[in-house]
């Protein structure tokens, strides 16, 4: 267990990983896709764990790893998948010079915490956790006898608020359906009275000099149709342009 | 390694956590940014406990972590439902609950 006096090799670790871990924080908040900002946080968050186990947390380590690298940001990731890859932000500012404000406020917080508590801090030793450790057998040992005896109040009702937040999300994420489901006849006849052409959609590519998904189809009169795209790529904005002087060239060539 | 070094580090990211929830319009994105606030204050609590050498502020940590994942799941149902009904996360949008 990497103890109270301080290696070489812990402050190489911390500051790699400090390093890491802010750079996925200031990715979080300055990526404009959310999927972007999920990923940045997973890094802070792994790199945070690794700060953890150098800190004789070995335990809060690995939950960290399983709890939120593992739950917490698949739900993330889960849950922008089904709000749409396309849900990014908008830079117009509601209040006027919020950002800047904001962007103050932060800094002037970051530097009262620091400043405080880092000076408070900087003369004592850590005196470290081996001891405590030690005490039970190890660190899980030691933790799970702080919970099952002195919090176990606290552990009794966290099974409590863990049931509530289970039974509060399927409420929450249950939808009450009005009307019957649709049969397929009804289904059926929506589709070939409504507007829409009843027909498949062209594929991508189709007389286009690429097959890739990205690129539109092109009409007959050789003008490119983002009904080809896929939906998502459309919402995102994914389209391969489509050189029009190229199209008219190859008609030409055609026509000869 | 000193501990005040963690500290600092602690803050820094309660900090960037802040401004993003200050900063950002999605709500997805200003949900990230509180658990990493969240995370920023486990991490000191990580560093209080080597400090003073007992393991309360690792189960201090560890309960934390256990909120943070129940809050977690009932935050994001409700962006899910608020998105089912508006068709948008953006935080600007629900401000009709004003009128």
């Amino acid at each position: 267990m990497i103890g109270t006096p301080a290696t070489t090799g812990e402050a190489v670790l911390f500051w790699v990983c400090a390093i890491l871990a802010v750079l996925g924080a200031l990715g979080l908040i300055t990526s404009r896709k959310a999927v972007h900002c999920a990923l940045w946080m997973a890094l802070t968050m792994i790199s945070l764990a690794i700060l953890y186990i150098s800190n004789a947390a070995p335990f809060l380590g690995m939950v960290q790893v399983i709890v939120y690298t593992g739950a917490v940001m698949m739900l993330f990731l889960f849950v922008i998948m089904v709000v749409g890859v396309d849900a990014s932000d908008s830079l117009i500012e509601t209040i006027k010079g919020q950002r800047w404000a904001a962007l103050f406020l932060g800094l002037a917080l970051i530097v009262i915490l620091a400043w405080g508590l880092g000076s408070a801090l900087s003369g004592v030793p850590a005196t470290g956790v081996d001891a405590a450790n030690r005490e039970f057998g190890g660190n899980v040992q030691g933790i799970a006898h702080l919970i099952f005896t002195q919090y176990l109040v606290v552990f009794e009702v966290t099974s409590a608020l863990l049931i509530t937040a289970a039974l509060g999300a399927m409420v929450l994420a249950h939808r009450e359906h009005w009307k019957p489901k649709p049969t397929q006849e009804e289904l059926s006849k929506a589709r070939f009275l409504g507007e829409e052409h009843p027909g498949n959609r062209p594929n991508p590519g189709i007389y286009a000099r690429h097959n890739a998904v990205d690129t539109p189809a092109l009409l007959p009169d050789g003008t490119p149709t983002e009904l080809s795209i896929p939906g998502p790529l459309r919402a995102r904005g994914d389209i391969a342009p489509v050189d029009i002087q190229d199209v008219h060239q190859i008609e030409e060539a055609d026509s000869l | 390694m000193n501990p005040s070094n963690y500290i600092v580090l602690s803050a820094l990211l309660f900090g960037i956590g802040a401004i993003g929830v200050l900063v950002r319009r999605n709500a997805i994105v200003v949900f990230m940014s509180v658990e990493l606030m969240l995370n920023a204050s486990n991490l000191a609590f990580v560093a209080f406990a080597r400090t003073n050498g007992n393991l309360d502020g690792q189960v201090v940590a560890f309960f934390v972590m256990v909120v943070a994942a129940a809050e977690v799941v009932v935050g994001l149902a409700i962006i899910v439902q608020i998105f089912r009904s508006r068709r948008s996360a953006s935080i600007d949008e629900p401000n009709l609950l004003k009128y």
